[in-house]
């Protein structure tokens, strides 16, 4: 970004929000959004750890048919720990809070988020939910999958209030963050920067976190009566009392189809910043990425339904959710397709970050032609709660947000820390990530098209050669993570000096200096173009 | 349409055994092969620029190109019309799944943590077993007694919830003979994975005939029924019952009321409830002189009844 933003010689002595205040202390109090944003890497790295140990349980015992390591109640709470903690505690939170708090107000030229309290607060509202739903771990656990389905939520007997109000309590978190970034973007944008020279990356986070702010308030309520339900006995879910279990459904998909776009809209900012970056050419169709994303926004309000066609609603709710399914394809193609054009005739290199954005289109492709799979009815009701739905969603999940979170780590990691890792050993990384993960989830596709339903403990033999083809791939997939923990720690222990804007790229968090200081810039910087200006 | 035949869709789903499965298929062939094609394109040309396009030098230049009106109207339309080709494909062949023949043979099926049971009209009751005749429409009417279940046969392609306190129905129409998997796709607790129940196509003469027997069969004496069932689920093969010959397992003549020996070194009393948990749980207890894990357990494949009715029989052997 051609800004009028000065960048004086920086000497390895000077002052800058790492070494600016001094102490644990410092840390926990702090109202800068840089290091809330390292607090919430810190914490969601580190339950990303634990839930990603559960999923290695999860295909551990899967390796062949019957019990194996588990009996089938332990198999049951992996697998409901390893969902909930990887979608409440590690990719809706993922971009926005660590990489959204970071850059959101570095990339609009801000001094800080609007409410920098309000952001300390939400970090501790964020733990305080985690803290509770670890502590389910030793106090009954649960076994109810993370989707909470009613009457089985309010029948069984392990710790699942105490489950749902952490849930509950990391949902408040969310709505805060989310109110505060929509602030920021509207008041605290530099002179000059106006809605249509933000980055994309800004963009996305901005749609995020409207739908935060309007779908998460949807779950809180849902979950709030659930916990009722289960402690007085209401009577909104359980047939028993003249409630309607599926009732349950369609609130929590009302919430939770729209997450699936918390999950994904910022992974789709960071790689919108990735292939700018690294083709070193301005973004084609600026305009329609940051509608799109709008677009999916707001359509995805309107086909929950799309995971309730055998659930006994109507035909024609049936057949008016699955239309709208197909409107969701749309924007999202054509995202595919700007990030398609913007390679052409680019100056394209290959660092990890760039490997990650490209994985990341490689994945999300697979992701979202099946993902029309399921949106199609007739197909989904074969489809329907088979590993046909565990390998799609991990496709746009894994496949999507969290090869993104790694591609933007890599990014703004210089930026972050001021100092950079080993290349050689993050490329290894993606590779290790990219095989790993299609040797893991390729496989349960097919798995799902010859029938297999999803959490099960057991299976027939005839699925056992493809389970165990998708349980070695989870170890490739593991030893990449274990890998990158390794690059990262040793980049931050003993990582070369990095320069202020190691990729030469446009946007304004890499005028300042690496890493920034405490206001983010020396100079308030003036914006005279767009984001992507490499002319 | 045979182009679709040699999709490999159909290849590595289970056998089409219904009309409209076959119908599905050449829906998800035909989604399988435009995903195909948009895959190349996407990835292929990815690949593509990746390769024509690497960087040379850091300041060559790029090309600088804003947007294409033409192109991005074309890349946003030929996916919705695909898309909604697709919908409405999906959408002809589902409005068949939900539009129930008149005159369909019933079975009302129940999900129960963690069986099926089947009902059919003439009172005739079944445990995770469903038979029908084969070119026969066939409604099930499904319920549940406790939490959601979700009656799944992949060959027919269909599946439908089974949500307490409501009914819901789906239909078949089967055109081919055996024996396919019924799955239940909602999880339901500790033996959702083992909640498998057998649906079993066979000729129409044999369909009467075994509804015959069954409809006879359930109204012998308890005892009698006991004995039918102690052949048909193969008990008969490891346990002798009118003497005290040892098969596999130990005789059960005269073992209502005596006292067992067990390799754990204990002894127990037979009575009803010793005799359910070694039916259902064979290796709770094992009776001296006898392997453990050599009785499989019938946990899920009896009915309340049927236990019932095979405890009597044992009893009445004295
Ligand atoms: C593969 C052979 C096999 C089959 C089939 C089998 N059992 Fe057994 N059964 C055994 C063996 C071996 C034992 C002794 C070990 C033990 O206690 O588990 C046994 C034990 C028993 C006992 C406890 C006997 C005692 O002396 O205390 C009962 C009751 C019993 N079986 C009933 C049945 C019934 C009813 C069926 C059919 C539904 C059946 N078994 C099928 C092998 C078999
Ligand atoms: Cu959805
Ligand atoms: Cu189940």
């Amino acid at each position: 970004m051609s800004a009028s933003t000065h960048t004086a010689s920086h000497t390895s002595g000077e002052v800058n929000y790492i070494n600016e205040f001094k102490g644990l202390k410092s840390w926990f109090t702090s109202l800068d959004h840089k290091r809330i944003g390292l607090l919430y890497m810190i914490s969601v790295l580190f339950f990303f750890l634990v839930g990603g140990l559960f999923a290695l349980l999860i295909r551990l015992e899967l390796f062949k048919p019957g019990a194996q390591y588990l009996t089938p109640d332990q198999y049951n709470q992996v697998m409901t720990y390893h969902g909930a903690i990887m979608v409440f505690m590690v990719i809706v939170p993922g971009i926005p809070a660590i990489l959204g708090n970071f850059f959101l107000p570095l990339q609009i030229g801000a001094k800080d988020v609007a409410f920098p309290r309000l952001n300390l607060t939400s970090w501790y509202v964020f733990m305080l939910g985690a803290i509770i739903a670890i502590c389910t771990l030793f106090l009954g656990k649960i076994d109810t999958g993370w989707t909470f389905y009613t009457p089985y939520s309010i029948k069984t007997g392990t710790a699942a209030t105490m489950m749902v109000v952490a849930a509950f309590v990391m949902g408040m978190s969310s709505i805060l963050t989310g109110l505060n970034f929509i602030v920021t973007v509207h008041k605290l944008r530099a002179p000059g920067m106006t809605m249509f020279r933000i980055p994309l990356f800004i963009w996305a986070i901005y749609s995020t976190a409207v739908l935060q702010i309007l779908a998460t308030p949807v779950l809180g309520i849902t979950l709030l009566l659930l916990a009722m339900e289960r402690t007085f006995g209401v009577g909104i879910f359980d047939p028993n009392l003249g409630g309607d279990p599926v009732l349950f459904q369609h609130f929590f998909w009302f919430y939770s189809h729209p997450a699936v776009y918390i999950m994904i809209l910022p992974a789709m900012g960071v790689v919108s910043e990735l292939i700018a970056a690294f083709s070193r050419k301005t973004i084609f169709g600026y305009t329609a990425i940051a509608f799109s994303s709008i677009g999916i926004a707001a359509v995805s309000f309107f086909v929950w339904g799309h995971h309730m066609f055998v659930s006994g609603q109507s035909e024609v709710a049936g057949i008016v959710f699955s239309f709208l399914t197909m409107l969701v394809g749309v924007p999202t193609a054509i995202k595919m397709f700007n990030w398609l054009s913007t390679l052409y005739r680019g100056n394209i290199s290959f660092e990890s970050p760039m490997l990650f954005a490209l994985g990341f289109l490689f994945l999300f492709a697979i992701g979202g032609v099946t993902g029309i799979m399921l949106a199609t009815i007739a197909t989904d009701v074969h489809f329907h709660d088979t590993y046909f739905v565990v390998a799609h969603f991990h496709y746009v999940m894994v496949g999507g947000t969290l090869m993104a979170l790694m591609g933007g780590l890599y990014y703004w990691f210089p930026k972050m820390f001021g100092k950079m890792y080993n290349e050689t050993l993050a490329r290894l990384t993606f590779v290790l990530i990219f095989i790993g993960f299609n040797v893991t989830f390729f496989p349960q596709f097919i798995l799902g098209a010859m029938g297999m339903p999803r959490r099960y403990f057991d299976y027939i033999p005839a699925y056992q050669s493809l389970n165990s083809i998708s349980t070695i791939g989870s170890w490739l997939i593991g030893c990449g993570f274990l890998l990158s923990l390794y690059v990262i720690v040793t980049a931050l222990r003993s990582g070369e000096k990095a320069s202020d804007n190691p990729w030469g790229a446009k946007t304004l968090e890499w005028q300042t200096s690496s890493p920034p200081p405490h206001t983010n810039f020396h100079v308030e910087p003036v914006v005279t173009a767009g984001p992507y200006e490499y002319k | 349409m045979f182009w679709m035949q040699y999709a490999f869709a159909s290849k590595f789903m289970p056998t089409a055994a219904t009309d409209q499965a076959s119908q599905v298929n050449n829906l998800y062939s035909f989604l399988l092969i435009s995903s195909f094609i948009a895959c190349v394109i996407l990835i292929g040309g990815m690949i593509y620029f990746a390769y024509k396009y690497k960087r040379q030098s850091l300041t060559a230049k790029s090309a600088y190109i804003t947007h294409n009106t033409f192109l991005e109207f074309l890349w946003s339309f030929i996916p919705l019309v695909i898309f909604l080709v697709v919908f409405g494909w999906g959408w002809h062949i589902y409005h068949q799944m939900r539009q129930f023949p008149k005159d369909a043979l019933e079975v009302h099926v129940t999900g129960k943590q963690w069986a099926w049971e089947a009902t059919y009209k003439s009172g005739v009751r079944t445990a995770n077993l469903v038979k029908v005749p084969i070119d026969t429409d066939v409604k099930i009417i499904l319920a549940s007694n406790d939490v959601i279940h979700s009656f799944y046969v992949p060959s027919f392609r269909i599946k439908q919830d089974a949500v307490p306190g409501r009914y819901t129905a789906v239909w078949f129409n089967a055109n081919k003979l055996g024996d396919f998997h019924i799955f239940c796709t909602e999880y339901c607790g500790t033996q959702h994975s083992g909640m498998i129940g057998k649906l079993q196509v066979v000729s129409r003469e044999e369909y009467d005939k075994w509804l015959e027997e069954e409809a006879k069969f359930s109204t012998l004496p308890i005892a009698q029924k006991g004995e039918k069932l102690f052949q048909i689920k193969a008990c008969s093969g490891c346990h002798s019952v009118a003497d005290a010959s040892v098969k596999v397992g130990p005789s059960l003549f005269k073992k209502f009321g005596a006292k067992e020996e067990l390799t754990s070194g204990d002894s127990t009393g037979v009575d009803e409830n010793y005799l359910r948990e070694s039916i259902l749980n064979p290796n709770a207890k094992i009776v001296k002189g006898f392997a453990s894990g050599v009785m499989p357990s019938f946990q899920g494949q009896l009915s309340e009844d049927e236990l019932s009715a095979i405890i009597e029989y044992i009893k009445s052997a004295k």
